[in-house]
């Protein structure tokens, strides 16, 4: 079997044998229904659509809020504990390479963030039960925010790489995903455009996943979105290999 | 099957391993031995892939480690320093993984896992996770996972620390046997293990190797080596030991004990030990000594070790000058 995958099934596993991913899974699934239903007004705005409007954050809405606290808590000890526990001497002297023992963990966590959204199925039914949305914008949706959590997983992981320290590892990732929402988040840019030049507001607000996310919400599914999130994902996990090498050189 | 040369490592300004090189065979068991951070840890996972050298090559098998890590890695079975496994799996989940890993699944990885499990004693304990166990338990579960596929080469960081007195005598008989037929290095701190299994030995000290050769020639470099201990039950001391000192080739004599007397005589050098310890056997007889015993020193190793190692002794300051 492919290295990469038995890597992703033993985090997979550990992840289910520790109640990380339970709580993790529950905790989103409380607090977007919460969010969804009490503060958002799903019920009374009187459409049926998941995505955020001028008026309200709906359910996708809230997504990068909620995953800046529950994907650095999911991922913060994935190259941490390992240092910490030493067993990173033991899987990278086995025949793997560093970067299949980085997917595949990556993909571990990965796959209990997509379980957790998939469990948010109720959503969909209630919005469908109630009018008639538009159903490929809600598909569209779920892959922006299935994306997006992949963006702050791989920035995550790099953290977490950085040092032997889970509380060290999982504010870092809060930080460097909280700038990226900021980056782009309507009353930032707001506040750029009074004094800077637009092309500099638009640059910043490139660097987002706010900007990229609402896109993908309107069920536009361009290839600089996803390209944007690819890249993100790319860049974090390899700088992950860059920061587990220089380690390993001392 | 192991061939290293000229490895280098530094931390920062640290010099951690400087100029090591040398060779296992296959059928050899090589000990590893050096006080605390004399760079044999360091020097272990550069061999095993884990650290990148600073300058150096490093050989296993056919494979070159720097180059073609992953076929050199698969030929080698490895015991890091502190055994660390995964705490939340259980020994045979873990086990299974690492088998896994290593290419051993389905029918073929389950065979591994219960070979392993027999050898290392651990079938009582395969269904517990690895956090509910005893250090002892812990480290052999580590140790099962170095040997899980068969390795040709084997590097076991102090496979014996922190086990009990029989679960070290079982670990030895299971090295000294494995090494018939692989290349096996480990380190430890223990020097009668180093008699006990290793059919080679370094010593390595801040970094540089000291000492290279069979157990049995670094016991050869102890002051102590070639000596003749003679016991008596009574005697005086001093006429006895004028009357030693008189035979043919003694270079001196120590009186090492009261009661029972005991006294070293210390050859010449080139002088025969063989030949001493008969001419003292014939003075004994001559003159009615109540000769208890007699017998030639081989050597003590921890004599040898402190001596080449101890920054303040003698030889070291010699060296220095």
């Amino acid at each position: 079997m492919n290295p990469t995958l038995t890597i992703a099934r033993r985090e997979l596993k550990g992840y289910f044998a520790s109640p990380v991913a339970f709580v993790v899974i529950v905790i989103f699934l409380l607090f977007s229904a919460f969010f969804t239903f009490m503060l958002a007004g799903l019920f009374e705005q009187g459409q049926a659509t998941l995505s955020q409007t001028r008026y309200s954050l709906g359910f996708f809405g809230w997504h990068p809020w909620l995953y800046l606290f529950l994907v650095p808590a999911l991922g913060m000890r994935m190259w941490s504990e390992e240092r910490r526990m030493g067993t990173i001497e033991l899987l990278l002297t086995m025949p793997v390479t560093p970067w299949q023992a980085i997917v595949g963990k990556f993909l571990a966590a990965w796959v209990v963030v997509g379980l957790a959204l998939l469990l948010t199925f109720p959503v969909v039914v209630t919005v469908n039960y109630l009018g008639s949305p538009d159903n490929g914008v809600i598909v569209s949706g779920y892959i922006g925010s299935f994306l997006m959590a992949g963006a702050y997983l791989a920035v995550t992981s790099m953290t977490s790489a950085l040092t032997r320290n889970q509380v060290v590892s999982f504010i870092l990732a809060v930080v460097i995903c909280f700038f990226l929402i900021l980056a782009g988040y309507p009353p930032v840019t707001d506040l750029l455009t009074n004094w800077a030049p637009t092309w500099f507001v638009e640059g910043i607000a490139s660097f987002s996943v706010s900007t990229h996310f609402e896109s993908l919400q309107k069920g536009i599914i361009d290839s600089r979105n996803l390209l944007y999130f690819l890249s993100v994902m790319a860049f974090s996990l390899f700088t992950t290999s860059v920061i587990i090498r220089a380690h390993r050189a001392g | 099957m192991i061939q290293v040369q000229n490895l280098r490592k530094e931390f920062g300004p640290k010099v951690a391993v400087n100029g090591v090189s040398f060779t296992v065979e296959k059928g050899e068991v090589l000990g590893f031995l050096g006080p605390n951070g004399a760079g044999k840890s360091t020097s272990m996972r550069m061999i095993t892939g884990f650290i990148p050298p600073t300058e150096g090559s490093i050989k296993v098998g056919e494979f070159d480690m720097l180059e073609n890590p992953i076929p050199a890695k698969r030929l080698i079975g490895y015991l890091p320093e502190n055994a660390p496994s995964y705490a939340d799996m259980s020994v045979r989940g873990f086990l299974a993984f690492t088998a896994e890993l290593r290419g051993l699944s389905g029918d073929a990885g389950k065979k591994a896992v219960n070979r392993v499990l027999e050898m290392c004693f651990l079938e009582n304990v395969q269904h517990q996770s690895v956090e509910t166990l005893s250090k002892g338990y812990r480290h052999r579960t580590c140790f099962a996972q170095s040997i899980i596929h068969d390795p040709e080469v084997l590097i076991l960081d102090e496979p014996t620390d922190g086990l009990d007195p029989n679960q070290k005598h079982e670990v030895r008989t299971l090295i000294k046997k494995m090494g018939e037929t692989k290349a096996i290095i480990f380190s430890t701190h223990i020097l009668e293990e180093v008699e006990a299994v290793c059919s080679r030995a370094i010593i390595i000290d801040r970094g540089t190797i000291v000492a290279n050769g069979t157990p049995r020639d670094l016991k050869m470099r102890s002051e102590h080596a070639g000596a003749v201990t003679v016991k008596l039950v009574d005697g005086d001391g001093a006429a006895i030991a004028a009357k030693l000192g008189h035979l043919n080739g003694v270079d001196r004599v120590t009186v090492t004990s009261q009661r029972p007397l005991t006294l070293s005589v210390f050859p010449r050098k080139n002088a025969g030990s063989d030949d001493l310890s008969r001419a003292i056997a014939d003075l004994a007889f001559q003159e009615r000594w109540s000769l208890q015993g007699l017998h030639v020193e081989e050597g003590r190793l921890d004599e040898v070790f402190r001596a080449i190692t101890l920054p303040d002794t003698k030889t070291k300051k010699e060296e220095t000058k």
